[in-house]
């Protein structure tokens, strides 16, 4: 009986020829990722462990992300902890702020993302490196702990559900309003703790920057994690970046699904997700009547290249509402210079929004752009739960970039079909 | 392994932003964890529930972030166990990793009123309604996961095991 990608790769890491859902299995980790928080909870628990130092198998990136620049003395202490850590533990690769960005873009961008690696963070948009053929999944700091002191850990094979996504999209959807399309039309018993593999035309025709995106985004669909099988555009984008070799693996023509759902997106149309989950998703166009105080475009999900390019065709020449703040958030350094390059920060710039450094402040409700009691904002990132982005009277809806910077600069939410025609854009 | 406590019940998709915000994502410490406890939707929860309490809530109980001081603040809190119709996997291992014991039953909700008395046994998998005076049964835990509950966590089990 044939394999299906995932299980190829927990079967490799675990030392057997073959696993199956259900299966329990001590698997070896190659990479974990530390941030901010993740590394000063991952303290006692080491301690605890009696781990000193850090078996030599394991790679370890660590990336201060959440809390950086630091808003309080106590993050400030977090971050001087984590800095010290790294130190401490001779950690190659530690990205200071300034050198670094958010840790989901980071991690892929300075090539520590390989096909069929077993890669574990305390952070849940770690199902993010699935774009690349990776079993990537977020933990809770006991579990990366020992992940990193004792170099394995034991996981459930998941059952994988596998999603055919075919057709041709119109110019302005994203696999954002795929992502939350989805969220609309799986049921999420049949995705919950499942890993899912996506295949199909628009799967073949989309972006690393729009993969990721979804990848990223089947944390919100409750899934173990995501895995597109790598192709040309994979190792096109890795070639750049990994100067160590890698194999891929794909599925067997044989493998079992436990299930397969099949959407056809031609017609798919800009997708808002509302207030209170990422799964209450209506049409751009139904919500037209919602005003906003402030929109979002960045974080983990949407700060990417691909992102702000669609964003500045949008808000060129143009003004953000008089009473929107318009907050942007590149995912990255490398992602900032080449947006300086390209000219997008002096369209954002003139437009009226405020650029921030890259950080992940904004989108969990950290610092840098918190919601005050009656707020609405509209945003890039990945979740609306109650009180996400500040006060819990606050309302948070989720977007495509494309939408949220339309949103922006109509002071209400809208389909950003309008002013791409209007712009004559494509 | 026995629990045994007052029912609070909660709906469906209780995420961990509202079990524990993001804010107090700089904190590690358990004590000031429960204090946050349930902050999203119910404030002063630690001081409205007595320790032992059962949460019997719906489906996705702790989605969206990885967050372990999610489960660490129920159980400083003072909670006993959480009874779910459905739960993430990383909320439920974060759980069994920081010994707060976690159970998955279809239909829970429909079976247990707010307040009720009920008995957990997590070694035989069943649960008693004892004010109702009924009874229910799941299947228990693989032994090593019981064991984890049992030693109060992960690290003590791995510790002793690293140990051998």
């Amino acid at each position: 009986m044939g394999m299906n990608i995932t299980e190829k790769i927990l079967a490799q890491a675990s030392g057997q020829a073959s696993c199956a859902p259900g299966e329990i299995v001590e698997v070896r980790v190659d990479v974990v990722m530390l941030h901010d928080i993740g590394t000063p909870g991952i303290q006692n628990p080491l301690k605890e462990l009696g781990v000193d130092k850090l078996p030599p198998s394991v790679e370890v990136v660590i990336i201060p992300d959440h809390f950086a620049p630091a808003p309080t003395v106590k993050a400030a202490e977090n971050l001087k902890l984590t800095r010290e850590f790294a130190k401490k533990h001779h950690i190659k690769s530690y990205y200071e702020l300034g050198r670094g960005g958010i840790c989901h873009q980071i991690m892929p961008e300075k090539g520590h993302v390989k096909p069929g690696q077993v890669i574990v963070a305390p952070d849940s948009h770690t199902t993010t490196y699935g774009a690349f053929g990776a079993y990537a999944t977020g933990l809770g700091v006991t579990d990366t702990a020992i992940a990193l002191g004792i170099g394995k850990l034991w996981f459930k094979v998941p059952p994988t559900v596998k999603v055919i996504l075919r057709g041709k999209t119109g110019p302005a959807i994203s696999a954002k309003d795929i992502s939350l399309f989805l969220l609309k039309e799986l049921n999420s018993e049949d995705v919950l703790n499942r890993a899912l593999e996506f295949e199909g035309e628009i799967i073949e025709r989309m972006s690393v920057d729009g993969r990721m995106c979804l990848c990223d985004m089947a944390a919100e669909m409750g899934a173990e994690n995501c895995i597109i099988p790598p192709d040309r555009t994979t190792l096109d984008y890795l070639k750049e970046r990994v100067k160590t070799p890698f194999s891929t693996l794909s599925s067997d023509a044989d493998a079992v699904y436990e299930k397969k759902v099949e959407f056809d997106l031609s017609a798919l149309e800009p997708q808002v997700a509302c207030p209170p989950t990422p799964s209450n998703v209506k049409r751009a166009r139904e919500m037209e009547k919602v005003k906003i105080d402030q929109a979002f475009l960045g974080s983990c999900t949407n700060g990417r290249m691909e992102d702000l390019r669609i964003a500045a065709q949008i808000l060129k020449n143009e003004k953000v509402h008089s009473d929107v703040r318009l907050i942007i958030t590149p995912a990255s350094q490398e992602i900032y210079l080449q947006a300086m390059k390209e000219g997008l920060l002096e369209i954002f710039v003139n437009a009226g929004g405020s650029i921030t450094s890259p950080t992940c402040g904004i989108c969990f409700g950290g610092h840098s752009g918190l919601l005050a009691p009656g707020e609405v904002c509209i945003s890039s990132s990945n979740r609306n739960f109650i009180g996400r982005m500040g006060s819990p009277k606050a309302e948070i809806y989720l977007a495509s970039p494309a939408t949220v910077v339309a949103s922006a600069i109509e002071g209400k939410i809208s389909d950003p079909r309008d002013r791409m025609r209007k712009g004559g854009l494509r | 392994m026995k629990i045994r406590g007052k029912v609070w019940k909660y709906g469906d998709e209780i995420d961990t932003d509202i079990i524990y915000p993001g804010k107090y994502l700089v904190s590690f410490d358990p004590s000031e964890a429960g204090l946050h406890a349930m902050e999203g939707i119910e404030s002063d929860f630690c001081k409205k529930i007595s320790k032992g309490d059962v949460l019997v809530v719906g489906k996705n109980f702790g989605s969206g972030s990885a967050r372990e001081q999610a489960a660490v603040a129920l159980k400083s809190a003072g909670i006993g166990a959480v009874i779910a119709e459905t739960f993430p996997r990383t909320f439920y291992r974060n759980a069994i990793n920081v010994g707060l014991p976690v159970v998955e039953i279809k239909g829970i909700k429909g079976k247990v009123d707010e307040k009720d008395e009920i008995e957990v046994d997590l070694d035989k998998g069943v649960i008693k309604n004892l004010t109702q005076g009924k009874e229910d049964t799941f299947p228990p835990q693989p032994p090593f996961l019981m064991e984890i509950l049992k030693m109060g966590g992960a690290i003590p089990y791995y510790k002793k095991k690293t140990r051998r």
